[in-house]
């Protein structure tokens, strides 16, 4: 979706969800992201005036904060799990693995833009290692084999 | 529901609940993120499914729990009253498991736990080597509660010490139980949670503020989603006891958004509450008002530091400041704002409940109470554990984790994340409490034990450390940013092969001053990963200095494979896998590893059959030249 035909009525219902309460900037933001997948332009441009926060500021909010994406991301994520329990079980390995199979590193779109690589710090899920989530979806140890499988089912 | 007015109405909804289950078998299955990374959805809609068309809705009630601690053979079942414990869970096992033991009280002798030292079946939960010598307090009440249900929370007990302090307490007399327990903050520094609640009670202003805090960063950590995820009352429900004492009526539970299914349970918590009149106005009819506010993060590893915490609640950018007024006595608004972990608010209800002597008779001298660990990396059972305080951590890693696999020697255990530091096995029967793991270079953290073996490089995993906190630093101040930086320069060209014989003074120098200068506790604690294994593994950075030598051969610029011509069998399992072609050779002629074009991958160590062994590692020397193609 390109910046302009982003429809702004879903981020003005975000921040009306939220009482227009400036404190939950980062909640909206989050907001946004989720429904965007992406955060433009136009859409913090419209989080500023509405929210009366300059517009550097919500940039410096967006740049600090990982989960916030300032380019478009895939349509899939995947995100490699890189914690120390799954560092010390070959995290390494599978992003590489992950890296051939999909052609992109990590922070990278693919160029149809189906998939995004990412690297996480910890998903939580320890005792999985190495972990990768696709989309909502735990992975446990996917072989080379089943990272085709996994990549293959996602349309 | 009508909304409950008072502790005896409280009491009245709790024998109503009883009475309404007494008699019924009742089936927990495992279902929190662990469990659903290997299928416990299916199996719990596969058992909603079966009991309905066997009749035997009325019989048997199904909780879809959090996580019961030993992740590894997730998705399980708890059965009662008999306690049988199932593992390993598929969809299939599902109407056997209904007709046989939901049915007649039978047990499956294939589901159940194998204990892998002796081959036996174990029934009972409580029996199973890995739960035995745990004290699970806390986290152990995740088998009894479905993670949506406040009922099952209520039938528990729940809520009843929150009823006692709102009908029967001054808000004195519950710090005074606090500090008395001795209760430490679970999230790391272990400040005595008392004195805090102390503090911000005392502090001057009406308008408080109450945190939970659930920005569990640490990587290798989550004990406190599993508690959030598995039973999110438990802690709300000190979350309250907290405000009521200190005198708030706003509270937040700061969430990490990468742990989305304890965001949501903590929102259906909520909810419930709100209609059974447990959080809002006049609270139990004591005229207590209090509201909750859920807070997601955006993913910042610094934002678990309290003063950035608050920042971020705030809406802004999660920077720490200088605390020379703690945030005790400032901080969300410039209000008195008191911040606790998940696992520290969910110890208080019991607390209250059982008294501050039964508390501070668990544990150390300086210690009390139990931990959660989530004991996890190259150890044979890999889960959340609950143990008292000053259990060693042999017992920990040998007894309740069964050991390292692969008849691998244990090289050393890390804990408290990327604050903490790695402990030799010549420290093996230390006490883990506090302040011993301090003593000894680490820190208790927020409860991570990573096990490592044989195989793991101590340098790799400083750099690990560095690199991660390199990411993770603010940058607001210089010593953590610079400091960071230089580490991960010099310990870069150590594991490259390229270290220089001063580096181990200069990363010692450079971690002194950090621990010193630092702003906030990452920067200051942030070379403890570095020193410690400086401290304890010296050898490992003088070999990769001195020898060009990797020991445990995981630094990939100082290893290479190579393939044994006494072994290889010349099955072309590795040759086939080889992503570069680089192994050459054919069926029934020897297989050579052309290291020119060799991108050190590993996949072929890890294909070559158990049995032949062939690729091996090396470091410190070159591979041997291949032998001449022998004759015929």
């Amino acid at each position: 979706m390109k910046h302009s035909e982003q429809d702004l009525s879903t981020i003005d219902k975000i921040i009306d969800d939220y009482g227009g309460n400036r404190d939950a900037l980062i909640q909206m933001l989050l907001g946004a992201q989720a429904e965007y997948r992406w955060l433009s332009n136009p859409v913090l441009t419209r989080l500023s005036k509405r929210l009366a926060i300059p517009l550097s500021y919500i940039y410096n909010v967006t740049t600090f904060y990982k989960h916030f994406s300032l380019l478009p991301k895939g349509r899939h994520s995947v995100s490699v799990c890189l914690g120390t329990a799954c560092h010390v079980r070959g995290a390494a390995r599978l992003l590489d693995r992950v890296t051939d199979s999909l052609g992109i590193g990590p922070g990278q779109t693919t160029p149809d833009e189906k998939f995004t690589l990412n690297t996480v710090n910890c998903l939580g899920c320890c005792a999985l290692g190495p972990a990768m989530v696709v989309d909502e979806t735990y992975h446990s140890k996917p072989s080379a084999k089943e990272l085709e499988q996994i990549f293959a089912a996602c349309e | 529901m009508p909304r409950l007015k008072s502790a005896a109405d409280l009491e009245k909804l709790r024998q109503e609940i009883l009475s309404r289950i007494n008699g019924k078998r009742i089936i927990s299955v495992t279902n929190g993120t662990d469990g659903r990374t290997r299928g416990s959805k299916e199996v719990v809609q596969a058992l909603i499914q079966e009991i309905e068309s066997q009749g035997l809705k009325e019989k048997v009630q199904l909780r879809s729990t959090g996580c019961h601690g030993f992740c590894e053979t997730e998705p399980a079942a708890l059965i009662f009253p008999e306690e049988i414990c199932y593992v390993g869970l598929k969809p299939e096992d599902v109407p056997e498991i209904v007709s046989e033991t939901l049915s007649e009280g039978k047990v499956i002798e294939r589901l159940l736990y194998q204990y892998p030292a002796t081959g036996q079946n174990i029934a009972k939960e409580s029996e199973i080597p890995f739960y035995q010598p745990q004290s699970r307090i806390v986290l152990g009440n995740n088998r009894f509660v479905d993670m949506e249900s406040i009922e099952d929370y209520i039938a528990l007990g729940g809520y009843s010490a929150l009823a006692k302090v709102l009908s029967e307490m001054s808000s004195e007399e519950v710090i005074d139980i606090v500090r008395g327990s001795n209760l430490r903050g679970r999230g790391g520094a272990g400040f005595t949670a008392g004195v805090k609640w102390d503090t911000t009670h005392n502090a001057p202003g009406d308008e408080k503020y109450v945190i939970v805090n659930a920005d569990e960063g640490d990587p290798g950590a989550y004990m406190d989603r599993s508690l959030l995820e598995g039973n999110p009352h438990s802690v709300l429900e000190g979350l309250i006891i907290g405000a009521y004492a200190i005198g708030s009526h706003q509270g937040y539970v700061y969430v990490r958004q990468e742990y989305p299914l304890a965001v949501e349970n903590v929102s259906i918590a909520l909810k419930q509450m709100r209609e059974y009149g447990l959080v809002g106005e006049n609270i139990l009819g004591s005229g207590f008002d209090f509201n909750i506010t859920v807070h997601r993060g955006a993913g910042a590893f610094v934002s678990g530091e309290s003063s950035a915490l608050m920042a971020s609640i705030e809406g802004r950018v999660g920077e720490p400041r200088p605390k020379y007024i703690r945030t005790a006595v400032s901080g969300i608004r410039e209000k008195p704002s008191n911040l606790n972990n998940v696992e520290t608010w969910a110890n208080v209800p019991l607390i209250l409940n059982k008294g501050d002597d039964w508390f501070s008779k668990i544990g150390t001298e300086g210690s009390k109470g139990t931990k959660i660990f989530s004991l996890v990396g190259k150890v044979n059972n890999t889960g959340l554990v609950e143990v008292p305080m000053g259990m060693t951590l042999r017992e920990i890693i040998y007894k309740i984790g069964g050991g390292i696999p692969g008849g691998k020697k244990f090289k050393a255990v890390q804990t408290g994340g990327p604050s903490g530091g790695v402990i030799p096995e010549s420290l093996l029967d230390l006490h883990v409490d506090f302040d011993e793991l301090s003593r000894a270079g680490s820190m208790m953290g927020s409860g991570g034990m990573i096990v490592m073996d044989e195989d793991t490089c101590m340098v790799d995993v400083a750099k690990y450390f560095v690199d991660f906190l390199c990411f993770e630093s603010c940058g607001k101040c210089i010593p953590c940013r610079e400091g960071l930086y230089q580490m991960r320069v010099i310990l870069n060209r150590i594991c490259q092969g390229e270290g220089m014989e001063v580096d181990i003074e200069l990363l010692t120098v450079l971690g002194e001053m950090m621990r010193e200068c630092s702003l906030c506790a990452l920067g200051q604690t942030a070379s403890n990963p570095v020193l410690s294994s400086i401290k304890y593994f010296r050898d490992e950075y003088e070999a990769h200095i001195a020898e060009k030598r990797c020991p445990a051969c995981v630094c990939k610029p100082l290893t290479t494979y190579y393939i044994d011509p006494e072994k290889c069998m010349a099955c072309m399992i590795c040759l086939r896998s080889c992503p570069v072609e680089a192994i050459s050779g054919g069926k029934g002629e020897m297989h050579v590893i052309n290291q020119e074009k060799c991108t050190k991958c590993g996949t072929c160590f890890e294909m070559c059959p158990d049995r032949f062994s062939a690729v091996v590692k090396i470091s410190g020397r070159e591979a041997p030249a291949p032998l001449k193609t022998p004759a015929g």
